[in-house]
């Protein structure tokens, strides 16, 4: 136990002498939550919208005021011709552009039937299909709304009332806290640690300690202490960042969250283990953590694509990642406000692959070198 | 007994043989050499002795236990220097040391005594770290961290490689004053001048024993006569040296060559003279007691034929 304690103290001077990599760590997840929170924000806001129609006529004008007071849309300007704003596409001054019909207000008074273009840019088909649906929704509230004031009477007209529970400002923030929970957790866990066995086989230092008589197992323990109180501090500041910051409620238990997290981590922890029996060099650890662990986790834990959306084969290679597993447990834990009962079957599934990643890696790990 | 006894031992990586059946015995007590060159297979066979890898085939005992059976319990009494200097750079002197010591289950209050001569010279620098020691001072401290839990056999993969002179013969001090407290000595070095420093002596050329013995009996074994020649153009010279007659063989040796002649065909005044003929003129030549280098490379030209 004194041989044990003894190494962890030794890795934790190793750390807290190594400025730049406590430095990088402690920093990362910061970064990280306001670069996904404010310049990786997948929300629009202040589309340029130009229009094109008679000016003359008053429900052209009300609709045009009307998308020019709503918060996410401006309007920069008026076209000649639906043709013109391809050209203000490409000079890169809208981002959508609305046509109206002609006769466009008489039309809608005494028929109800007309017609409104939508044009957007496709170039980015994410923004187009946001901003055209914002673009619709104001138009068909206006028109709505005319029908209404116009006829005196109520037509039949049903707008679906649309309410997003958990989230209802619809913020992505919801989405990527817990995703770069998961990501900054796994990296700090599995890099450090991998990184820092290999370094150790590379000055030869393991040498010196597979000579002596402690069981390497708990020199390798040892050296994931510090990776774990580390951790436990990006998570506490992963939490108050988002917290505070980026106003993400914690919903459910935060007793929950932290041995969700703690049970993840162990698998990171394992992972990192089994990267450095592979690897010989820092460059190669460093090198299967970004194309092995950090590429895969930010594609197939459901960061950016949605696990649902995938091919079956690749639904199956998400299956296996566990980052994928506690992004779940998060976002129903810390957002739905779920209890233990909802994320017994993650929580399960988590914490076998821990098991599992840490009875291989610790078989794996040579007593002797290569 | 033996403290080390190594019998056949055979380590290949991929097609190259480092280690061909090589079998020693060490008696107790004893600094013990294992000289050659470079990639003569030294480092493969400490990491053997060590138990640091397993052999392909032959077996070990290090003070009667089983390198590869009872490995956990050789490392208990052995202490081991690599080659390399192998210590945490960024943890200050003692704290490296103090982490050793724990390591073997012991302190370094309790053993001290062990180390005191040695350590005592570096501990005004307790709180250096060991990454900014001098390359002498590194060593010293690499050989506390080895002696701290005072093991039985020691072993030092190279200790004077890329040490001043001055410090090189302060470690050898040193090792006869570790080996007078009991503890056998097994050091690896490809230095031949360090030869005669040792109690016995095994040369070792790609993975073979050439030859063992006391440095004495590794001298007196040499079965020519040895001449230091030098003259004006080196290099020619040494082409003539290895044509002319009765010349066993001929090494570029410092300054001079070094030329084992056969006493029986030839002698100083016949090679001088066809040295002579050859248009070397004013070539000394004076006889010299052959050295362990000589041996080692009579030895190993004798290895090629």
């Amino acid at each position: 136990m004194k041989e044990f304690a003894a190494s962890a103290v030794k890795e934790f001077r190793h750390i807290f002498r190594d400025r730049r990599t406590i430095l990088i760590a402690m920093v990362m997840p910061v970064v990280q939550i306001i670069l996904f929170g404010f310049a990786v924000s997948t929300e629009v806001n202040d589309a340029r919208i130009a229009f094109c129609g008679d000016m003359s006529d008053p429900e052209v004008r009300k609709t045009v005021d009307r998308i020019d007071q709503n918060k996410y849309l401006s309007i920069v300007g008026r076209i000649d011709r639906p043709s013109d704003a391809e050209d203000l596409f490409r000079k890169n001054r809208a981002d959508a552009a609305v046509c109206f019909a002609q006769d466009y207000g008489s039309d809608l008074i005494s028929s109800g039937r007309t017609g409104a273009e939508i044009i957007c840019d496709g170039s980015d088909p994410n923004t187009a299909r946001m901003i055209a649906s914002y673009l619709a929704g104001v138009i068909s509230s206006e028109q709505t709304d005319i029908g209404i004031s116009m006829a005196g009477e109520k037509k039949i007209s049903m707008t679906p009332v649309v309410q997003l529970m958990y989230n209802p400002a619809m913020k992505s923030s919801y989405n990527f806290v817990p995703g770069v929970m998961g990501l900054i957790l796994m990296l700090i866990c599995s890099m450090m640690t991998a990184v820092s066995i290999v370094r150790e086989k590379e000055t030869g230092t393991l040498e010196l300690l597979l000579v002596s008589p402690v069981r390497p197992l708990w020199i390798v323990i040892s050296k994931m202490m510090p990776y774990l109180a580390l951790s436990a501090v990006n998570f506490a500041s992963i939490l108050l960042l988002s917290h505070y910051v980026m106003e993400v409620p914690v919903n459910g238990s935060l007793l929950l969250l932290s041995f969700a997290a703690l049970v993840f981590v162990v698998s990171s922890l394992a992972l990192g283990l089994l990267i450095s029996v592979i690897s010989s060099s820092q460059r190669t650890a460093l090198l299967i953590c970004g194309m092995g662990l950090t590429m895969p986790t930010m594609i197939f834990s459901g960061i950016i694509f949605p696990c649902e959306s995938m091919p079956q084969i690749l639904q199956w290679v998400s299956d296996i990642i566990p980052a994928k597993w506690f992004i779940i447990i998060v976002k129903k834990v810390m957002i739905q406000g779920d209890g233990m009962a909802s994320v017994i079957k993650e929580l399960s599934i988590l914490a076998g692959m821990a098991a599992l990643l840490l009875a291989v890696s610790i078989r794996s790990f040579k007593t002797r070198l290569q | 007994m033996n403290a080390i006894e190594i019998n056949g031992i055979v380590k290949s990586y991929g097609n190259v043989r480092a280690v061909d059946g090589i079998s020693l015995s060490v008696g107790e007590g004893e600094i013990f050499g294992l000289i050659g060159p470079d990639g003569a297979g030294k480092t493969t066979l400490f990491r053997i002795m060590t138990t640091l890898m397993l052999p392909d085939s032959g077996s070990g005992t290090v003070c009667g236990l089983d390198i590869v059976k009872d490995f956990a319990r050789v490392r208990r009494i052995i202490g081991y220097m690599p080659g390399k200097f192998s210590l945490y750079q960024d943890l200050s002197v003692r704290e490296n040391l103090d982490y050793f010591a724990t390591l073997f289950g012991t302190t370094v209050r309790e053993n001290y005594e062990n180390i005191r001569e040695i350590y005592s010279q570096i501990e005004p620098f307790e709180d250096r770290r060991a990454g900014k020691l001098s390359g002498g001072m590194k060593q010293k401290l690499a050989l506390c961290c080895a002696l701290v839990h005072h093991p039985s056999v020691l072993f030092l993969d190279e200790p004077t490689t890329g040490v001043d002179a001055v410090s090189r013969s302060d470690f050898w001090n040193m090792l006869s004053r570790i080996k007078a407290s009991g503890v056998t000595v097994f050091v690896s070095t490809p230095y031949m001048d360090e030869a005669a420093q040792c109690d016995r002596l095994a040369l070792i050329r790609d993975g073979v024993i050439i030859g063992t013995g006391t440095p004495d009996e590794i001298v007196s074994d040499f079965p020519y006569r040895l001449l230091s020649v030098g003259g004006d153009r080196m290099y020619p010279l040494l082409k003539e040296l290895r044509k002319t007659d009765g010349v066993i063989s001929c090494f570029a040796f410092g300054d001079s060559h070094h030329v084992a002649y056969d006493p029986a065909v030839t002698g100083r005044e016949r090679i001088l003279a066809s040295l002579a003929d050859a248009g070397f003129r004013g070539c000394s030549a004076v006889e010299t007691a052959p050295s362990v280098e000589d041996c080692f490379m009579w030895l190993s030209g004798s290895g090629d034929n």
